[in-house]
C-alpha cells in the first residue's frame, strides 16, 4: 500500500551510506594498526608477519609505569564520575536546583577538553589559582610551594579533570534516561510506601535506569583509558599514559618505531575490552548483591540532609568549571602575574597580538571543520530518521552499540590505519580526510541528540499536512524542520562542539597540517607558554559556547510571536 | 464513473488476526452526512486513517473506495481529495493563521491572490483581521474555525470528521457543528464521520452505522 510512509527512493540509501561512511574508516582503521602490530606493513619493509613489534613494545622500559597510570587515572575517573554523578542525581531529582543543573548541562559539556584541562591546570598548578588563594598556608615564603601537579605520578590531577568533563555526560545520559521512564511516577509511589527521597531514587529509579546508562558509561570508560589531549596538558610525561606514550611513538623519527606503537595500539583496545568486560562483571555482581538490599524494605535514613552533599558536589562541579573558564581569560590577558597575587598586576592585548596570523587560521580552520562536520553529520542524520518513520522501523539496540562504536574504540588505536585508507582514496592530509574523521565522532552525539524528538514529534501534524494536500517535501521542509527547528540547533551545535574538541583526529588525518584550535592549544602547553594557552584554550571554549547560545537564541527569536513554539 | 460521492465497498480492518470494522458497504452522496458509531478502541479513527492513506502499518485493512468515481486506495494521501477534521485542531504552531490557511490552499496562484482567498475565507467567518495572529493566542472556537477553513481552502471532494467536536463546550459545539454541516451542504461535500457521541451523529440528519460492543457499554461511562 503507498501510504503514510512511502516514497525517497534516496532516502532508503540513507541508512547504508551512514553505516558505511561510519564503519568504513573504524575497520579500515583497526586493520591497518593490527597488521603492522603483527610485523606487516610493506611501506616500511615489514613483508611478514610476525611478533617481534610485541617483543619491542614489551622491552619498552616506560611500558609498565605508563600502563599503571592509565589503569588509576582512566579507573578512578571514570567510578568517580559514575558516583558523583548518581550521588547528585538520587538527592536532588526533583529540586528547583536540579532544573537549573539541566539547563547548565549543555554548556558545561560544551566546553573542549583540552580547554578545561588547560583551565583547570591554571587553577591547581603550583602556581595557580588555589594555591594563590591558600598561599598564606602553603606558601609563607611567597614562592611557589615544590609541588608535581598537574602531572603526578598516578594521574590523579587527569583524573580530577576527566571528571569535570564526565560527570555532566553522565548526568545527561541520567536525564536522558529518566524522561523515558515514569520516574516521577515510581518515586512518588515509592515515598507513599515510606522511603526516604535518595533511598527511593536508589531503590526505585536506579535499577530501571542502569540499562539505558551502561553505554554511556562504557563509553566515558574507553574515553578515560584512552584519552591524549587532557593527558598531555593534566598527565605526568616521564612516562605519560600509554595513548600519548603511543603519539609520541608513532611521531618519532625513527619510522621503525611505528611497529610497537601499533602493537601499543592493539593492547590500548584489549585494556579497554578488559575494562568494559570488568565494569560488565561488577555490574552482575552488584545486581546480585543488591537484590537483597532492594527488598529488605530499609527505607533509608538518608533525609533532606542528602541534599546537601549532592548540591555540593554538583556546586563544586559548576564551580571549578567557571574558575577554569576565568583563569583562562586572566591569563589571555595577563601582562605580569607575580606568585601570590590573585589577579595579575598588569593587563594586557599582546598575548592576542603577537602571534598576528597565529589565531586567525587556527580558528578558521576549528570553525570550518566544526561546520562542515556538524552539517554532514546532521543532513545523515535527518536522513535515517526520516527514513525509519516513512518505513515504520523501529531500530534495535544492537544499532546503538554500531551507532557508539567509534566512542567506545580508542581513538589512537584505529586512526593511524585510517590513514591507509585515506591514501588509498587519495584523500590523505586533505580537509576531506579530516572532515570525514571528525564525522566519526560528531555522528554518533549528532544522532543521540535528535533520535529522540524525531521520534516524538507528534505525527498527527504530518498527517494533517497530508490530508491538506502536502507532498512529501513540502511537508518535511515546511512543517517537520521547523517543527523540530530547536532539537535541530541543539544537536548541531553539540556536534560543532564535539569537532572543536577533537585533537587526534585532526592530527593524524591532517599530518599536521591542519591547526585547529585544540592542536595550538595543547602545543601552547608543552611549550609552558600559558599566556598563548590562555588565548587559544579560551578562544577554544568560546566558540562552541557561542554556538551553543546562537542554538538556544535562534529559534526564540524566529518564533518570537508563537506561543505554541515555546520551549516545554 | 459519473457517479458523484463516496462509495466504500467490503471495507474492513484487521489489527493482527481481529477484525475491527467491517466489511462495510456505504454510499455517501454529495451534501449527505453518513455517521459511524463506536466506543472507543473500536477502529472508527483507523479506518478515517485507512481511507486517508495514513493508516498506522500495524493495522490492515481490504476493500475499494471511489470518490466521484476515482478508485482512491492507490494514490498517495496528499492526492486523495479528502479532508479531515480531528479532534484537535492540528494548526501548525509555527505559522500565523494566515499561514495555516495558505499552507491549505493548492499551489500555483499568485502570493497575491493567496492572500486574498486567506483574507475572505477569514472575513465570511467573522474572523477578519486574524491572518498575522498567532494560532496559540486564538479561542477553542475561533481555532476550530480555522482548522476547518483551512481544511476547506485545501478543496478537498469529501469530508472525513474524526470526532471533531470532542473538545468543545456544549455551547460553542452545537453552532460549530452545524457550521460544519452547512458549509458542507453549500459545497455539495459527502460527509463520513466518526464519533461515540449520540447527539453528533443525530444531528448528522442521516444514515447512522455502529460498529465495535454494545452501545450502552459506552453510555454508562
Amino acid at each position: 500500500m503507498r501510504g503514510l510512509r512511502t516514497g525517497g527512493g534516496w532516502l532508503r540509501l540513507m541508512p547504508g551510506l551512514t553505516l558505511a561512511l561510519f564503519l568504513l574508516p573504524v575497520l579500515a582503521g583497526l586493520l591497518g594498526t593490527l597488521l603492522p602490530a603483527f610485523g606487516y606493513l610493506p611501506e616500511l619493509g615489514g613483508r611478514t608477519f610476525s611478533l617481534a613489534p610485541w617483543r619491542m613494545l614489551f622491552a619498552a622500559p616506560e611500558l609498565p609505569a605508563a600502563l599503571a597510570t592509565t589503569l588509576v587515572s582512566g579507573l578512578v575517573a571514570t567510578l568517580a564520575s559514575f558516583v558523583i554523578a548518581v550521588v547528585i542525581a538520587a538527592t536532588l531529582h526533583g529540586t528547583r536546583f536540579f532544573a537549573w543543573l539541566r539547563r547548565m548541562l549543555a554548556p558545561l559539556l560544551a566546553m573542549p577538553h583540552a580547554a578545561l584541562a588547560l583551565g583547570f591546570a591554571f587553577l591547581i598548578g603550583p602556581s595557580g589559582w588555589l594555591m594563590r588563594v591558600l598561599a598564606p598556608i602553603v606558601a609563607p615564603d611567597n614562592l611557589p610551594p615544590d609541588l608535581h601537579l598537574p602531572g603526578d605520578r598516578w594521574g590523579l590531577a587527569l583524573a580530577a579533570g576527566m571528571m569535570l568533563k564526565e560527570t555532566p555526560f553522565l548526568l545527561l545520559a541520567i536525564v536522558g534516561g529518566l524522561g523515558q521512564l515514569p520516574a516521577d511516577a515510581s518515586l512518588a509511589s515509592a515515598r507513599m510506601l515510606g522511603y526516604r527521597p535518595t533511598a527511593a531514587w536508589l531503590k526505585v529509579v536506579l535499577p530501571q535506569l542502569y540499562r539505558q546508562l551502561r553505554l554511556p558509561i562504557y563509553a566515558v570508560l574507553a574515553f578515560s583509558l584512552s584519552v591524549v589531549d587532557m593527558a598531555l596538558i593534566l598527565g605526568p610525561s616521564t612516562p605519560p599514559p600509554l595513548a600519548p606514550l603511543l603519539l609520541r611513538w608513532f611521531n618519532d623519527a625513527d619510522l621503525q618505531t611505528i611497529f610497537p606503537a601499533t602493537a601499543g595500539a592493539a593492547l590500548q583496545i584489549l585494556l579497554v575490552a578488559a575494562a568494559i568486560l570488568s565494569w560488565w562483571l561488577g555490574e552482575c555482581l552488584v545486581a546480585r548483591l543488591a537484590r537483597r538490599w532492594l527488598a529488605d524494605g530499609g527505607r533509608g535514613h538518608l533525609g533532606l540532609g542528602a541534599r546537601r552533599l549532592g548540591g555540593a558536589a554538583a556546586s563544586l562541579l559548576l564551580a571549578f568549571a567557571t574558575a577554569a573558564i576565568l583563569a583562562l581569560a586572566l591569563w589571555s590577558f595577563a601582562a605580569h602575574w607575580r606568585f601570590p597575587a590573585l589577579l595579575p598586576d598588569g593587563w594586557t592585548l599582546q598575548n592576542w597580538t603577537r602571534h598576528g596570523s597565529g589565531i586567525e587560521r587556527p580558528l578558521v580552520t576549528s570553525l570550518f571543520l566544526g561546520l562542515a562536520s556538524s552539517a554532514i553529520a546532521l543532513l545523515l542524520t535527518l536522513g535515517c530518521l526520516e527514513n525509519e518513520r516513512r518505513h515504520g522501523l523501529h531500530p534495535t539496540g544492537r544499532i546503538l552499540w554500531l551507532i557508539y562504536l567509534p566512542l567506545l574504540t580508542p581513538q589512537i588505536s584505529f586512526l593511524f590505519g585510517a590513514e591507509t585508507l585515506f591514501t588509498w582514496l587519495g584523500i590523505e592530509a586533505g580537509g576531506l580526510a579530516v572532515v570525514w574523521s571528525h564525522l566519526l565522532f560528531v555522528l554518533p552525539y549528532v544522532f543521540l541528540m535528535l533520535a529522540d524528538p524525531y521520534r516524538a514529534l507528534d505525527e498527527r501534524y504530518i498527517r494533517a499536512g497530508l490530508c491538506l494536500g502536502a507532498g512529501r517535501g513540502r511537508l518535511f521542509g515546511a512543517v517537520m524542520l521547523p517543527l523540530l527547528l530547536r532539537p535541530i540547533l541543539i544537536a548541531a551545535a553539540v556536534g560543532f562542539a564535539v569537532s572543536v574538541a577533537l585533537y587526534l583526529p585532526t592530527l593524524f588525518a591532517g599530518a599536521g597540517r591542519f591547526d585547529s584550535l585544540t592542536i595550538e592549544a595543547v602545543a601552547a602547553s608543552a611549550n609552558g607558554d600559558r599566556r598563548l594557552a590562555g588565548v587559544f584554550g579560551l578562544l577554544q571554549a568560546a566558540l562552541p559556547l557561542g554556538v551553543f547560545l546562537l542554538a538556544i537564541l535562534l529559534p526564540g527569536f524566529i518564533f518570537r510571536h508563537r506561543r505554541g513554539m515555546a520551549p516545554r | 464513473m459519473s457517479e458523484a460521492g463516496l462509495v466504500l465497498e467490503g471495507v474492513a480492518l484487521w489489527l493482527g488476526a481481529r477484525r475491527l470494522v467491517g466489511p462495510l458497504d456505504l454510499t455517501i452522496a454529495p451534501g449527505e452526512v453518513t455517521t459511524l458509531m463506536g466506543p472507543s478502541g473500536s477502529g472508527k479513527s483507523s479506518l478515517l486513517a485507512f481511507l486517508c492513506g495514513t493508516l498506522d502499518p500495524a493495522f490492515r485493512a481490504v476493500g475499494r473506495v471511489r470518490l466521484d468515481g476515482i478508485h482512491i486506495a492507490e494514490l498517495p494521501p496528499e492526492r486523495r481529495r479528502l479532508g479531515i477534521l480531528f479532534q484537535d485542531d492540528l494548526l501548525f504552531p509555527h505559522l500565523s493563521v494566515g499561514g495555516n490557511l495558505a499552507f491549505g490552499l493548492p499551489p500555483g496562484m499568485s502570493r497575491s491572490t493567496r492572500r486574498a482567498m486567506v483574507e475572505t475565507a477569514l472575513a465570511e467567518s467573522g474572523l477578519a483581521g486574524f491572518a498575522d495572529r498567532d494560532p496559540a493566542t486564538l479561542s477553542g472556537g475561533q481555532r476550530a474555525r480555522v482548522a476547518l477553513l483551512r481544511m476547506l481552502l485545501s478543496q478537498p471532494r469529501a469530508l472525513l470528521l474524526d470526532e471533531p467536536f470532542g473538545r468543545l463546550d456544549s455551547r460553542l459545539r452545537g453552532r460549530f457543528r452545524r457550521l460544519v454541516f452547512e458549509r458542507a451542504l453549500a459545497q455539495r461535500l459527502p460527509v463520513f464521520m466518526v464519533t461515540h457521541d449520540r447527539e453528533d451523529a443525530e444531528a448528522g440528519r442521516g444514515k447512522i452505522v455502529t460498529v465495535g460492543e454494545d452501545l450502552t457499554d459506552n453510555n454508562l461511562e
